[in-house]
C-alpha cells in the first residue's frame, strides 16, 4: 500500500430507509494534498464524509486509516484516528466562547486548565495565520470567525486529516482567498485535506485531485492538472450540459416599488436593516448581494410587511392594475387581502414558505384559504392548481396529499416557485432560491426567473454564489451591514469588486 | 481499536405499515396487561386471571356499571378532544384541570344560587354556557401571554390548576352549610339542574354531548379555514405569518375553545354526574387526557380506544383495592403503567434496531 | 406584626424552600443537559416515599432505632428509588426517545400513584394498624447543630435551627453552580443541552451525560421528597399530594433562577414566603377582604389567600418571558431528543 495514503474507503454503502446515499463508493485520501469531493447536492459526498468523522456508521465496506482497518463508531473514534471535520452548519455552542468550543469534551491537561489551552491555541494561531479573540462568544462572530474557530478547533485536536463541507459557501472573494491559503499551508504541513463542493471554479484553484460522485455512486478521481471545467461536469452531472444563463434585456421598464429610508430594528436593538433606499423595476432582475445576515431575509421580510419598519420608512407599490399603494403599516394579511401581487420565495422553504408536513394541495392553498364564502375551506381551486404546477415543473411526488418534507429539496422549491408564480405577481422576490439544489433544478429555477422578467415581473434575487448573481442580475446591490453600500451594473461589475463591497463600507456612509 | 461493528444500532423507519403499527400497539397495550396483573399480584397474592376476573368485573359485572364505563369513558374522551385543537397548535395545555374545575364551579354555582328559583332546563342552560365560559377564561390568560410573550404555558397552564383548586376550595367553604368542608349532593330532592333521563337512562345524555363536541372539533380542524389556520401556525408560527395569518389571535382564539370544552367537560361532570363540586372533581383527567391526546396523536377513534382502556383498568384497579381493603390509588399506578409501555412502544414504530449478525452478508 | 410572628414566618419559609430547592436544583440538572422532566413532582413523591418506607421497615424491626441508621437507609431508598425514576425517564426520553412533556406527566401520575397507594397501605400492608409513622428517623433529620443552634439568641432561631438537610441543600446549589461554570465536565454537560450535535461532534457522550443527569437530577429532586416528609411533615404521611403541589413550584423556580442554581438559594426561600403568606395577612386587610366576599371565617378566606404563591409564579413567568438576555434563556435544545443520524 502507499505509504503517502492517510485514508481508503473501500466499498462503503449506506442508506437512509428507501433512499441510498452511498453505494459502494470506493476512493483513498492522501497525505501532502487537497482532494476535492465533488458532487451535486444529494451526491451523497456529505455522507461518506460524516462516516469519516463518526456521525454516521456504514451499512457495509471498510475504512482504514493509515493502512490499518479501523471501526468509527463515533466522533471521538474519529479524532482518536486524527480525523477532523468541519461541517457545513459549524458545530459550535453560540453561548459558549471560543476557548470554551475549542476545548469542549477534551480532558483537562495540567491544573491551571484553561490557561494551558489557551498557550497551546495561540501557537496554532500562529502557525498558521489565525487571528482570533479567544474570550468572544459565538454568536458574536461572523461567519468567517466561526468558520475559523472550526478549523482551530480541530487542529487543536490534533487532526492531520481536514474535511471541509462546502467551506466557501458564505465567505466573500477575499474571505475565500484567505482561507485557501491556509489550506495550502496546512498541505505543506503534511495534512490531507478533503474539501466539499460543488464549485468547480475552486476545485481547478485549490486542489491536486478530484474525486466525482453522482447519486451515491463513485464516478471517478482525476488529476487537477490533467481536467478541465467542461470534463468535471459532465462527470458530476452526468450528461453534457451548457453552463450559461441567458441574460435577456427588457426594453421597458416600469417603476414598481420605490423603496426608500428604509429601516428595520431587530430584537436585539441591531440595526439590521439600516436607512436602504432603491428603485425595482419591470423587466429586470435586481441581485442582492452581501456576506450572509447583512439584512437580506430582513429586506425582504419589511417590504412583506414581515418586519416592523422604523418610522420614516417607505416602501410605494405601483402597479398598473391595482394603482399606487404605501406598503409600510400594511400588515401581510393586508397585502394579501388588497391583491397586491408580491410574491416571496422565502430562504427557509419548509420553515416559512411552505408547511412540511401538508401535501402539494394544501401548500398551494396557503395564501389563497380565505377565499370562498363561509367559514369552511374550498379545496377544489386549490387542487387543481396543484395538479397544473406538478405537471408544468415536473414536481416529483407520488401524489398531492405526500407531505412535502418527504420530497427532496429540488421538488419542495419547485412547489414553492410554482405557487408563486401561480398568482401572477407584479413584483417576485426570492431569496437563496438555488440552495441546495442539483445543476438541473438550478438552471430550471433560473429560467422560470428570467422568464417572469421578460414577462414584465419585478425580479429581486439574493443570493450567495457570486458568479451566479453576476450572470443573472440585470443590476446588483450590495448589502453591508444592513446598508446599501453599492447599486452596480450586472453585466460589467465583477466578482472582486462585489466581494469589496460586501465587506469594507465605504467612507462617508 | 476494535474493529468490530456495533452491536446494535438505530434506524429511521417512517414507513412502517398500518398493520405493524397497530401490532406494536397491541403488544404494548397487553404487555402492560401482564406488567400490572404482576403488580396485582405481588401486593394482593391474587392469581392473575383472578385478577382480570375482578377487574372485569369493576367494569362489566352490572348493566349500571357497563353504563358508568361508558360515562367515564365519553368524560375522559370529552377532555381528550377538548386538547386536540391545542395540541395541534403546539400549544401544551396543561391547565385541563383547573378549566374542568372552573367549569363544574360554574354550574354547581348556578345549580346552587337558582336552584329554586329557575326551571331546570334553564339552568342546565346556562350551567353549560357559564360553565365554557369560565373554562375560556382560564385558558384565555395564558393564551394571552404566550401570543403577546411567548410566555412558558405549560407553567403557566399548570399554575392556573392550583388557582382554579383554591377557587373552588374557597366555594366549597362558602356554600358548605356543615362546615365539614364538603358541598355534599346538591338538590338533591329537586334535582334543579341535573342531566334529565333520556329514554329512561341517566347517562345519554353525557354521551350526547360529548358525541357532538367531538364531532364539532374533528369537523372544525379538518374542514374549516380556522382549523387550517390552527393547522399552519401549529406547523411553523413563520409560515403562518408569512401567509398572513395573525398568529396570537389564532393562539387565543384556539384556547378559548381548548377551555371552553373543558369547561363543558366540567359542567357534564357535576350537572350530569357527580351533582356535587370539590377539588376531586376533576379527578386528574385533565392530566391523563393529555396522554391519551398526545398517545393518540389526534385521532378521535384512538383516543376512543386509549380512554376506554384507561377507564377499564382504572374500574378494574379500584374494584381489587376494595375487594382487599387497599386505596384506590392503585388504578394510578396502573394508567401510569399503561401509558408508559404505550410510550415506550412509539420508538418501536419509528426506528428500527438493526443487530450486527444481520448484516454480515 | 411582632417579631414571633417574624420569625416564624422566616422560619417557615425556609423549610418550605429547602424543599423546593432540592426539586429545583436536581431539575436544573436535568434541564442543563436538555431533559425537561415534568415529572419532577412524581419524582419527590417518590423520593418521599421510599424514604418514609425505608424508615418504616427499619423502626418496626428494632425497638431501638439508631439514629444514623435512620437516616442512611432512608437517605439511600430514597436515592435509589428516585435515581431509578430518573433512569425510566431517561431511557423513554432518550433511548426511547419518546416526548418528554408526555413521559413527564405519566411520571408525575404514576409517582402520585405509586407514593399515595403505599402511603394508604403501607401499615395494612405490612400487617399492622394505625397511621404510618417514623419519629426516630424524622428526629434523626431535624437533628440541628451543637451550641449554635440554641446559643445565639436570635441569630439561632433565625439561621440555625433547622434540620442539617437545609443546610447541604444550600451547599448543593453552590457546589451545582460551581460545577457548571468552572468544570470541564460542567461545560460538556451544558454544551449537551444546548446542542446536542455539536456535544457529539467534539467527542462527547451525548447519552451517558444526559442519562447521568437525569438519573442524578432525578435523586437530588427526591431528595426534596424525604426533606418534606421527613422534616416539614415530621415523619408522616397523608394522601393530599402536597408534594406535587410543592413540585410544580419547583419546576416553575427553575425558570425563575434563569437556570442557575445559585439562584435558587433566595428564589426557593421567596416562594416560601408568598406559599405562607396565607397566615400573615394583616388583620385590617383580611377583614375588609371577608366584608367585601361576605366570608364568615378567615378560613375561608385562605383560600383565595393560598392562591398567592401561583400567581406569584404566574407573574415570574410573564416578566422573565418579556426580559430577553441571551445568557438567561433556557439550554437552547431542552425538551428535544437527539438522534444522531437525523437528517
Amino acid at each position: 500500500m502507499d505509504n503517502n495514503c492517510a485514508v481508503q474507503l473501500t466499498n462503503i454503502t449506506k442508506s437512509f430507509g428507501p433512499v441510498v446515499a452511498n453505494e459502494n463508493v470506493s476512493f483513498d485520501i492522501r497525505k501532502h494534498e487537497v482532494l476535492a469531493l465533488l458532487g451535486e447536492n444529494g451526491s451523497g459526498k456529505t455522507t461518506i464524509m460524516n462516516m469519516l468523522a463518526g456521525i454516521y456508521y456504514p451499512d457495509s465496506g471498510e475504512i482504514y486509516v493509515n493502512g490499518n482497518l479501523v471501526s468509527i463508531k463515533d466522533p471521538k473514534d474519529a479524532y482518536a484516528l486524527g480525523i477532523g471535520m468541519i461541517h457545513q452548519h459549524y458545530k459550535l455552542i453560540d453561548v459558549f466562547s471560543a476557548l470554551e468550543n475549542i476545548v469542549l469534551g477534551l480532558k483537562a491537561e495540567g491544573k491551571k486548565d484553561l490557561s494551558m489551552a489557551r498557550e497551546k491555541v495561540s501557537e496554532i494561531c500562529s502557525k498558521y495565520g489565525f487571528e482570533m479573540d479567544l474570550d468572544m462568544k459565538v454568536y458574536d462572530m461572523t461567519v468567517s470567525q466561526k468558520q475559523t474557530l472550526e478549523i482551530i478547533k480541530v487542529l487543536y485536536r490534533g487532526a492531520d486529516i481536514l474535511i471541509l463541507d462546502e467551506p466557501t459557501a458564505v465567505l466573500t472573494p477575499q474571505e475565500t482567498a484567505r482561507l485557501f491559503n491556509i489550506l495550502r499551508n496546512m498541505r505543506d504541513d503534511g495534512k490531507a485535506i478533503v474539501i466539499i463542493t460543488h464549485k468547480l471554479n475552486e476545485v481547478m484553484e485549490i486542489s491536486d485531485r478530484v474525486t466525482i460522485l453522482r447519486k451515491g455512486q463513485y464516478i471517478g478521481t482525476v488529476n487537477t492538472a490533467e481536467t478541465n471545467p467542461q470534463q468535471l461536469t459532465e462527470m458530476m452531472v452526468g450528461e453534457k450540459i451548457t453552463l450559461d444563463i441567458k441574460r435577456d434585456l427588457v426594453e421597458e421598464k416600469n417603476l414598481r416599488l420605490e423603496v426608500k429610508n428604509l429601516t428595520v430594528i431587530n430584537n436585539e436593538n441591531k440595526r439590521v436593516v439600516d436607512d436602504v433606499t432603491f428603485n425595482l423595476y419591470s423587466g429586470e432582475v435586481l441581485g442582492i448581494a452581501g456576506i450572509s445576515g447583512s439584512g437580506q431575509k430582513e429586506l425582504l421580510e419589511a417590504i412583506m410587511g414581515l418586519q416592523k419598519c422604523e418610522p420614516g420608512s417607505s416602501v410605494v407599490y405601483y402597479s398598473t392594475a391595482h394603482g399606487v399603494h404605501e406598503l409600510v403599516g400594511l400588515s401581510t394579511q393586508e397585502i394579501i387581502e388588497h391583491g397586491l401581487h408580491l410574491a416571496f420565495v422565502p430562504e427557509d422553504r419548509l420553515g416559512m414558505g411552505l408547511v412540511g408536513n401538508m401535501g402539494m394541495t394544501d401548500n398551494v392553498m396557503l395564501k389563497r384559504y380565505r377565499k370562498g364564502p363561509g367559514p369552511f375551506l374550498h379545496r377544489e381551486q386549490p387542487h387543481q392548481t396543484a395538479v397544473k404546477i406538478k405537471e408544468e415543473l415536473d414536481v416529483q411526488t407520488p401524489d398531492l396529499e405526500y407531505p412535502l418534507r418527504k420530497l427532496s429539496g429540488g421538488n419542495v422549491q419547485k412547489v414553492l416557485v410554482g405557487r408563486e408564480i401561480n398568482n401572477k405577481p407584479t413584483v417576485l422576490m426570492t431569496a437563496y432560491a438555488v440552495r441546495g439544489l442539483d445543476i438541473n433544478t438550478s438552471y430550471a429555477i433560473y429560467n422560470l426567473l428570467n422568464e417572469q422578467k421578460k414577462r414584465g415581473v419585478a425580479v429581486v434575487y439574493v443570493g450567495e454564489d457570486l458568479d451566479v448573481l453576476l450572470a443573472l442580475s440585470d443590476r446588483i446591490m450590495v448589502l453591508c451591514n444592513g446598508k446599501v453600500n453599492g447599486i452596480l451594473d450586472g453585466r460589467t461589475a465583477n466578482k472582486e469588486e462585489v466581494g469589496l463591497l460586501m465587506t469594507h463600507l465605504k467612507e462617508g456612509e | 481499536m476494535e474493529n468490530k461493528q456495533p452491536f446494535i444500532r438505530i434506524r429511521k423507519k417512517d414507513d412502517r405499515p398500518l398493520w405493524q403499527q397497530i401490532l406494536i400497539k397491541v403488544i404494548a397495550i397487553i404487555i402492560a396487561l401482564i406488567i400490572s396483573a404482576l403488580f396485582i399480584n405481588l401486593i394482593t397474592k391474587l392469581n392473575p386471571i383472578k385478577v382480570y376476573e375482578s377487574m372485569f368485573r369493576g367494569a362489566f359485572s352490572t348493566t349500571r356499571r357497563i353504563w358508568i364505563t361508558i360515562r367515564d369513558t365519553a368524560l375522559l374522551l370529552s377532555i381528550a378532544v377538548a386538547l386536540t385543537p391545542a395540541f395541534k397548535l403546539k400549544f401544551w395545555n396543561t391547565g385541563a384541570e383547573g378549566q374542568i374545575l372552573v367549569g363544574g364551579l360554574a354550574t354547581a354555582a348556578m345549580m346552587i344560587y337558582f336552584g329554586d328559583k329557575l326551571p331546570s332546563a334553564v339552568i342546565l342552560i346556562c350551567s353549560m354556557v357559564l360553565s365554557a365560559l369560565a373554562g375560556a377564561l382560564w385558558g384565555f390568560l395564558p393564551a394571552l401571554f404566550k401570543a403577546k410573550y411567548n410566555t412558558n404555558e405549560t407553567l403557566f397552564t399548570l399554575m392556573m390548576n392550583y388557582v382554579g383548586i383554591q377557587l373552588v376550595e374557597f366555594f366549597v367553604d362558602v356554600w358548605d352549610k356543615k362546615q365539614s368542608h364538603s358541598v355534599g349532593v346538591i338538590n338533591p330532592n329537586t334535582q334543579a339542574g341535573w342531566f334529565p333521563s333520556v329514554f329512561g337512562q341517566q347517562y345519554i345524555l353525557n354521551i350526547i354531548i360529548v358525541a357532538a363536541v367531538t364531532i364539532f372539533v374533528f369537523v372544525y380542524l379538518r374542514y374549516s379555514k380556522h382549523g387550517y389556520e390552527v393547522a399552519v401556525t401549529g406547523e411553523s408560527e413563520n409560515t403562518a405569518r408569512y401567509t398572513g395569518i395573525n398568529v396570537p389571535g389564532v393562539i387565543i382564539r384556539t384556547m378559548l375553545i381548548s377551555g371552553a370544552i373543558c369547561g363543558l367537560a366540567g359542567f357534564t361532570e357535576v350537572a350530569g354526574i357527580s351533582h356535587t363540586i370539590s377539588t376531586k372533581t376533576s379527578g386528574g383527567r385533565g392530566f391523563t387526557a393529555i396522554i391519551v391526546t398526545w398517545l393518540a396523536k389526534l385521532n378521535p377513534i384512538i383516543m376512543v380506544i386509549y380512554s376506554f382502556l384507561i377507564v377499564f383498568l382504572d374500574k378494574g384497579a379500584i374494584q381489587i383495592a376494595s375487594d382487599f381493603n387497599l386505596n384506590e390509588y392503585a388504578s394510578k399506578i396502573i394508567t401510569g403503567i399503561l401509558l408508559f409501555c404505550i410510550l415506550a412502544s412509539e420508538f418501536f414504530t419509528n426506528y428500527e434496531i438493526v443487530f450486527r449478525h444481520k448484516e454480515e452478508h | 406584626m411582632t417579631l414571633d410572628v417574624i420569625i416564624a414566618w422566616i422560619t417557615a419559609a425556609i423549610t418550605f424552600g429547602t424543599v423546593i430547592m432540592f426539586g429545583c436544583i436536581g431539575e436544573t440538572l436535568n434541564e442543563k443537559a436538555g431533559g425537561l422532566n415534568l415529572g419532577t413532582p412524581g419524582i419527590m413523591m417518590l423520593g418521599g416515599i421510599a424514604s418514609l418506607a425505608g424508615a418504616f421497615f427499619y423502626e418496626r424491626s428494632t425497638p431501638n432505632p439508631v439514629p444514623i441508621v435512620c437516616v442512611l437507609i432512608s437517605l439511600i431508598s430514597c436515592l435509589v428509588v428516585s435515581g431509578l425514576a430518573g433512569l425510566l425517564y431517561g431511557f423513554l426520553t432518550i433511548t426511547l426517545r419518546a416526548n418528554q412533556n408526555v413521559t413527564g406527566l405519566t411520571l408525575t401520575i404514576f409517582g402520585n400513584g405509586i407514593a399515595n397507594f403505599f402511603g394508604g397501605s403501607l401499615v395494612k400492608l405490612s400487617g399492622g394498624v394505625g397511621q404510618i409513622s417514623v419519629a426516630s428517623t424524622s428526629k434523626a433529620f431535624k437533628a440541628t447543630m451543637p451550641f449554635i443552634s440554641s446559643n445565639l439568641g436570635i441569630v439561632s432561631q433565625l439561621l440555625f435551627k433547622y434540620g442539617w438537610l437545609t443546610y447541604v441543600v444550600l451547599i448543593m446549589a453552590f457546589a451545582m453552580q460551581y460545577f457548571f461554570n468552572k468544570t470541564r465536565t460542567g461545560l460538556n454537560l451544558r454544551s449537551v443541552g444546548e446542542n446536542p450535535a455539536t456535544a457529539d461532534a467534539a467527542g462527547i457522550n451525548v447519552t451517558k451525560y444526559k442519562y447521568a443527569a437525569s438519573c442524578l437530577g432525578a435523586a437530588i429532586s427526591g431528595l426534596g421528597g424525604l426533606y418534606y416528609v421527613m422534616d416539614y411533615v415530621k415523619g408522616t404521611w397523608s394522601n393530599d399530594s402536597g408534594i406535587e403541589a410543592l413540585g410544580w413550584l419547583a419546576v416553575a423556580l427553575v425558570i425563575f433562577t434563569s437556570w442557575k442554581p445559585k439562584n435558587a438559594t433566595w428564589g426557593a426561600y421567596l416562594f416560601g414566603f408568598c406559599y405562607w403568606i396565607y397566615l400573615y395577612i394583616p388583620a385590617g386587610i383580611n377583614n375588609a377582604l371577608m366584608k367585601l366576599f361576605n366570608v364568615s371565617r378567615t378560613t375561608y378566606m385562605q383560600n383565595l389567600y393560598k392562591m398567592i404563591p401561583y400567581i406569584v409564579t404566574i407573574i415570574v413567568l410573564v416578566l422573565v418571558s418579556s426580559k430577553k438576555k441571551r445568557e438567561n434563556q433556557a439550554p437552547q435544545s431542552l425538551g428535544i431528543s437527539y438522534f444522531r443520524e437525523e437528517r
